[in-house]
């Protein structure tokens, strides 16, 4: 079954979302959020430290704690995680994976010791592309940051030779767009690859997720403000999953961080950015609907 | 045998996996629950949870060398429940082909082997990691008093593996799962020993329930 994995950047005690990793937005705390999602049928987590790297340390470690006692599904962290002292405490604190790009680039020898530690299964490399000017693929670091001179695709090979049990794609041209996957890219390394592939950066519509699974083999699909948007603005029964207050875009405390009006001006000006929200019951029924296996919605009561 | 002290449930600790994931599932489930790698605990344990994650053999090694595999052995034959999850599930049989060829706990008779690989044209990834359906493994047969009661047909549970279980007695498939090429015994319950491939602690509400129905059956 094709797994649908909100992702949460978060950014101090706040889920936060961006467009091509900048210019990030307050949303809501991290386990409330976490909470909808389990509640709305979300297959996986991913939690990202969004200044983790640039500060070289991941702080998530409280939320992780607080959201594993609540939530049980599988939960990847990213974000700042340089070492095996970093993955075994984020791990203990109730993570089931975790991804690393920085630290993996700087030292590929990292995934391979935490591979041998830990097992493959939960040791995720996040890649973070750019398409280059002569139609290759880049690595970027440090979110977004900073360009490598790394080939993607060959990194993502040599990651799951050096034991990565994941591959997690991030077009960080397309994150926040809304503008679709990089269908062609995803298609290219989940064919190479023995591993399953997340597929990363530009959810804008439904038909994003269908596309990057039937043409681009996507084995997983993670996505972030086209659930975010709908969770916080869904008229109707969705809204109860939020104490959400127009004025104050924000869930739990009082925040306003200027997404309402971020919304009704078309996205801060991007004209070009086109998000129709969607919830994960509707969007797991239209891939079902068109042939797509995912995991059912039913689960029992407790 | 257990005193007035002992918890719910032994947790044993052997080295390896996320044991926490386990304990905070059935801490949430309001059962008592100890994380313990030492034989007295496992001896007087009212019931046994072996979780798991990682490779057959350091498993079995780690047991051995902790002494587990004989008080384990001990309290199963008394009759103590006994749940396995994922590899914890694949210790319980006879004998295992990871990593060339290995004994387990012996408590199911029955092998543990890999996913046959993907054939020209068949994309599927090895490991299986993700959600898949459990279905009754014999006709006629039903889930009620098991490990599966109130369950809806065909939950689907999460699954990170690359090895499956095959016990010969076709009476200890509780539910089987295809993926591939493969269809594995998902569920095995054979009197007071039962066993998960997947990981209910990581499989939503359906996955709770499968805990509660360990914890609450006497």
């Amino acid at each position: 079954m094709v797994r649908i994995i909100p992702r949460l950047d978060i950014k101090g005690p706040n889920v936060v979302k961006g467009i091509q990793f900048d210019g990030n937005r307050v949303l809501g705390t991290p386990d409330a959020l976490a909470e909808i999602y389990y509640r709305e049928g979300a297959d996986e987590l991913i939690f990202y430290d969004t200044v983790a790297s640039l500060y070289r340390r991941n702080s998530l470690l409280e939320y992780i704690r607080k959201t594993a006692a609540k939530i049980f599904i599988p939960m990847t962290v990213a974000g700042g995680i340089r070492s095996v002292e970093d993955i075994r405490e984020i791990l203990r604190a109730g993570a089931d994976k975790v991804a690393i790009n920085t630290a993996a680039i700087e030292n590929p020898n990292l995934l391979k010791e935490a591979a041998q530690i830990f097992g493959s299964q939960c040791i995720v490399a996040s890649i973070e592309f750019y398409q280059t000017t002569h139609g290759g693929y880049e690595v970027w670091t440090d979110y977004g940051r900073q360009p490598t001179g790394i080939d993607a695709f060959d990194w993502a090979r040599r990651a799951v030779d050096l034991g990565a049990g994941e591959i997690l794609l991030t077009s960080i041209r397309r994150d926040g767009m809304g503008n679709g996957f990089d269908v062609d890219f995803t298609s290219k390394v989940a064919k190479a690859v023995p591993v399953p592939v997340i597929a990363g950066g530009g959810a804008g519509k439904k038909e994003d997720f269908l596309s990057v699974i039937a043409q681009g083999a996507a084995d997983a699909v993670s996505a972030a403000s086209v659930f975010h948007y709908y969770y916080a603005t869904a008229p109707g029964d969705n809204r109860r999953w939020m104490s959400f207050d127009e004025s104050r875009l924000r869930m739990g405390e009082d925040i306003d961080s200027g997404n309402i009006d971020f919304l009704k001006d078309g996205y801060g000006g991007y004209k070009n950015i086109m998000v129709n929200h969607v919830g994960l019951p509707e969007l797991k029924n239209y891939l079902d609907e068109c042939g797509v296996p995912v995991r059912g919605l039913a689960y029992a009561k407790r | 045998m257990p005193n007035a002290k002992s918890p719910d449930a032994v947790i044993i600790d052997y080295g390896v996996g996320n044991l926490f994931n386990v304990q905070r599932a059935l801490d949430l489930l309001g059962a008592s629950s100890v994380i313990s790698g030492k034989p007295e605990d496992i001896l007087s344990a009212k019931k046994l949870i072996l979780p798991g994650v990682g490779a057959f053999e350091a498993g079995m090694r780690y047991l051995n060398e902790r002494g587990l595999v004989s008080a384990i052995r001990k309290r199963a034959a008394e009759g103590c429940p006994v749940l396995g999850i994922c590899l914890g599930m694949q210790l319980l049989m006879t004998h295992s082909e990871e990593g060339g060829s290995h004994d387990g706990l012996n408590l199911i008779a029955g092998k543990v082997r890999r996913f046959q690989a993907p054939n020209n044209g068949q994309s599927y990834k090895i490991p299986q990691i993700g959600w898949n359906r459990l279905t009754l493994a014999s006709k006629g047969g039903n889930w009620r008093d098991t490990l599966l009661n109130g369950l809806d047909e065909a939950p689907c549970m999460y699954f990170v593996h690359s090895y499956c279980v095959y016990p010969e007695s076709a009476q200890a498939w509780l539910a089987q799962t295809e993926y591939g090429q493969d269809r594995f015994c998902s569920v095995l319950l054979q009197d007071n020993i039962q066993g998960c491939q997947f990981h209910p602690e990581r499989s939503g509400e359906m996955g709770l329930r499968i805990l509660k129905n360990f914890i609450s059956k006497k």
